[in-house]
């Protein structure tokens, strides 16, 4: 007998057509997967009712693969073959990740992403992930007993293309139908239930083991945008742990420590802090391996000391990111807190002090992430309650584009445009007799080619030669609900064809974003100087180049003198592209346009006469 | 999906006689809920905010021929049948009634599985997983 779940009023599924969604926090350190059952959103567990599943994997020498605790327990012991923190290199290059020489891997630098030399062979880091993405599907079908509809998987708002299309890749592999990627903030925010009613900016504050991140999301209609994005990739509960274990060793005069010492401590100095949590002195009693024995109390004040600088870590990109979305603290409608360590008292008293108002921390902030993906995924799989018939939206971080003549950008899709979304536009060719057009798709805000980041290259061929701006060139640009990027050339005329999906094989950072957002506004005036000079120069080069092909073809209709004349004009016009004197080009453009006027009547005659030479008046198509 | 086989049992159970006065089953409460039934009941109403208790019912679709409903229900419809079981209202709409009648909803856990499981005596077969059934 199949276990049943309450349906909202008149939403019965049929027998067999459940739409089993799960929402995934691929984390960094932990991973976890929820659902929604009956009207509930719920972290599903293991068969040991642990809801975390440590995102480790090791390939051991047996060939055996092992995710989570069973493969944490050999972090120690092989420590070559037994991936942690496999996030850190999604989409990445090997230049790409901090600290690089620090960790235990056999790096191998592959295109685009680096790959891990382990006892089952090379693995990437897409495997590696898909390896926990797996082990939480067969989790989720286990618990849900029957086959997934599809999974929402969150990921942090800063990544970027390569990292997104990285983990969706994962998710392909590990059997999974993704219904779209989340931005964890965005996630956290819909599990507060902060979608449904209230317009206004919210931060959602992320400080996990081993990393922080701190985001401002701006809700209306519906749609989070992003605003703006911070944080510190070394800064979580661990260092907390070791100022504990430092104080420890102090305290109790501690000589150098035996590896396993060492780890005996790191434990007792994590329980210590969690401990402090709810208590106001935490003992800590440990026989050492050495016979020495450690017997010290930490109390709420010395913890709070020991840790303060580590507290105030976490508020200066806070304030940095309210700075770039140009906000104050007063703006912050609310404060989502998330990841386990805003569990500590000091980091609550913080951040409400630093957003003047009490933090959200009703929900387990280590499943919040994971419980509003859940939410997402049930709505996308189409289970929706009467009354939830919007569908969140998303935003892309920066403007999508293409390279124009003069390595100027055309603008396709601006950027908050909310995703998935299509756009065309026309183009067309620059020369006569063009056959080809390359498309040079590009993401930023600014005017210059040389200043955004080139995302593709692509060449449209086979369009019939015409004179120069005749061809028209539709450029689709498409993005989904991932945020990933597929471009589209078509000739109309012809219907030549080519396009490609965007899978750039390096990433921008969240600084890097931020740094290319704040380059667009400062250079703002710069940048619209640069393009009119960049136009300026390539309408010039344009006029010269049609001058130049028709002195070629009718030569005889013009005077020795005249004749020079032209050639004058044309050289200073062509010395004037090269300095950057808009107005000096527009002036050297006029008098070749006007020199060159008396030619182009006499080309005009000479055509018409031609086409009307040795032919009858009747032949001549006056039949309008 | 899973597919789907029917599974006769053996002996045919006897059918149930079908009260045929609903007025005088409403004493006798041809639906039930489990304690446990009930208990995860309220908390899911009391979580969705809204809803005065939940309706059952079968529908004829699937592949032995009928499906059971199970819904949060916002309010009585006029020719429903209400039933109170462990302090959870319950609404059956007449024409369900005669092949819910002697059951009981459960709530069931089944390795990391779990959900509600109906207890009908009127089913004579069902499919492989039991999602729908014959009377």
């Amino acid at each position: 007998m199949a276990l049943l779940q309450i349906a909202e009023p008149g939403e019965s599924d049929a027998p067999h057509e459940h739409r089993l969604a799960v929402g995934i926090d691929l984390g960094t350190t932990n991973s976890l997967v929820a659902t929604v059952r009956s009207g509930m959103s719920l972290v599903l567990n293991d068969e040991r009712g642990r809801s975390l599943l440590p995102s480790i994997v090791r390939y051991a020498g047996g060939g055996e693969i092992e995710v989570g605790y069973a493969a944490q327990a050999h972090q120690a012991s092989d420590p070559r073959n037994t991936v942690v923190s496999a996030k850190r290199f999604m989409g990445r290059g090997r230049k790409d990740i901090a600290h690089v020489e620090m960790l235990p891997y056999d790096f191998i630098d592959a295109e685009g992403m680096v790959k891990l030399k382990t006892a089952q062979g090379v693995k990437s880091p897409v495997e590696v992930s898909a390896e926990i993405l797996r082990a939480l599907r067969i989790r989720a079908e286990a618990s849900l007993g029957g086959e997934l509809t599809g999974a929402v998987i969150t990921v942090p708002a800063y990544f970027d293309d390569a990292q997104r299309q990285a983990t969706k890749d994962a998710a392909r592999l590990a059997g999974l139908n993704v219904l779209r990627l989340l931005n964890e903030p965005t996630a956290a925010a819909i599990a507060y239930g902060l979608d449904n009613g209230a317009e206004g900016v919210y931060a959602v504050f992320d400080l996990g083991g081993g990393t922080f991140d701190i985001s401002i999301l701006r809700l209306s209609k519906g749609v989070f945008e992003v605003m703006a994005t911070g944080g510190d990739s070394a800064l979580g509960g661990d260092d907390f742990d070791h100022r504990v274990f430092c104080w420890i060793i102090e305290q109790a005069g501690l000589a150098p420590l035996s590896p396993q010492d060492v780890r005996l401590l790191q434990v007792r100095a994590r329980e210590a802090k969690e401990y402090l949590s709810q208590h106001s002195e935490a003992p800590i009693t440990v026989k050492l391996g050495s016979g020495e024995y450690v017997d010290v109390t930490l109390t709420t004040d010395i913890f709070t000391e020991i840790t303060r600088t580590l507290v105030q870590k976490t508020l200066v990109p806070s304030r940095k990111a309210l700075r770039d979305a140009g906000l104050t603290a007063e703006d912050i409608k609310g404060v989502v807190m998330v990841g386990g360590s805003t569990r500590m008292p000091q980091i609550q008293h913080a951040v409400g002090e630093f957003f003047r108002q009490e933090p959200l921390n009703n929900l387990d902030p280590d499943k919040v992430v994971a419980l509003g993906a859940a939410i997402q995924a049930n709505l996308l799989a189409g289970n929706r309650a009467a009354g939830d018939d919007w569908l969140l939206l998303d935003v892309i971080p920066l403007s999508l584009g293409l390279e124009t003549m003069g390595g100027l950008v055309e603008k396709v899709i601006p950027r908050n445009s909310t995703i998935p979304i299509a756009r065309a536009q026309e183009f067309t060719t620059y020369k006569d007799g063009q056959t080809a057009l390359a498309v040079h798709v590009v993401q930023g805000e600014r005017e210059l080619v040389s200043d955004c980041r080139s995302l593709a290259r692509f060449e449209l061929r086979g369009i019939p030669p015409m004179v120069a701006g005749a061809a028209r060139i539709r450029v689709t640009f498409q993005v989904d609900a991932d945020g990933l990027l597929s471009v589209a050339a078509r000739e109309l005329t012809s219907g030549h064809e080519a396009r490609i999906e965007v899978k750039p094989s390096y990433g921008l950072s969240d600084d890097e974003i931020a740094a290319m957002l704040k380059d667009s506004f400062s250079h703002a005036s710069d940048d619209a100087f640069r393009r009119a000079l960049r136009e300026a120069q390539v309408e010039a080069q344009r006029l010269i180049e049609a001058v130049q092909s028709a002195l070629k073809e009718d030569p005889e209709l013009l005077s020795a003198a005249e004749r020079s004349h032209v050639d004058n004009a044309i050289v200073r016009l062509q010395a004037t592209i090269m300095g950057d004197d808009r107005r000096a080009i527009d002036q050297a453009m006029d008098t070749l346009s006007k020199g060159t006027d008396e030619f182009a009547a006499r080309r005009m005659n000479k055509s018409v006469s031609k086409a009307l030479s040795g032919k009858k008046i009747d032949q001549i198509g006056i039949d309008a | 999906m899973s597919a789907c086989t029917t599974t006769t049992s053996e002996a045919p159970a006897a059918p149930q006689a079908v009260p045929v006065n609903w007025q005088g089953a409403e004493r006798a409460s041809p639906v039930t809920l489990s304690a446990r039934a009930a208990d995860h009941i309220a908390r899911f109403l009391a979580k969705r905010g809204k809803g005065i208790g939940i309706r059952l019912g079968v529908r004829t679709s699937g592949c032995s021929g009928m499906a059971y409903k199970l819904e949060f229900a916002d309010g009585p419809n006029p020719e429903d049948i209400e039933f109170i079981s462990h302090g959870v209202k319950v609404l059956v709409d007449p024409k369900s009634l005669p092949y819910l009648s002697g059951t009981e909803l459960d709530y069931a856990r089944e390795g990391l599985n779990e959900g509600f499981k109906f207890n009908n005596p009127n089913v004579k077969d069902a499919c492989g997983c039991g999602e729908s059934f014959n009377v």
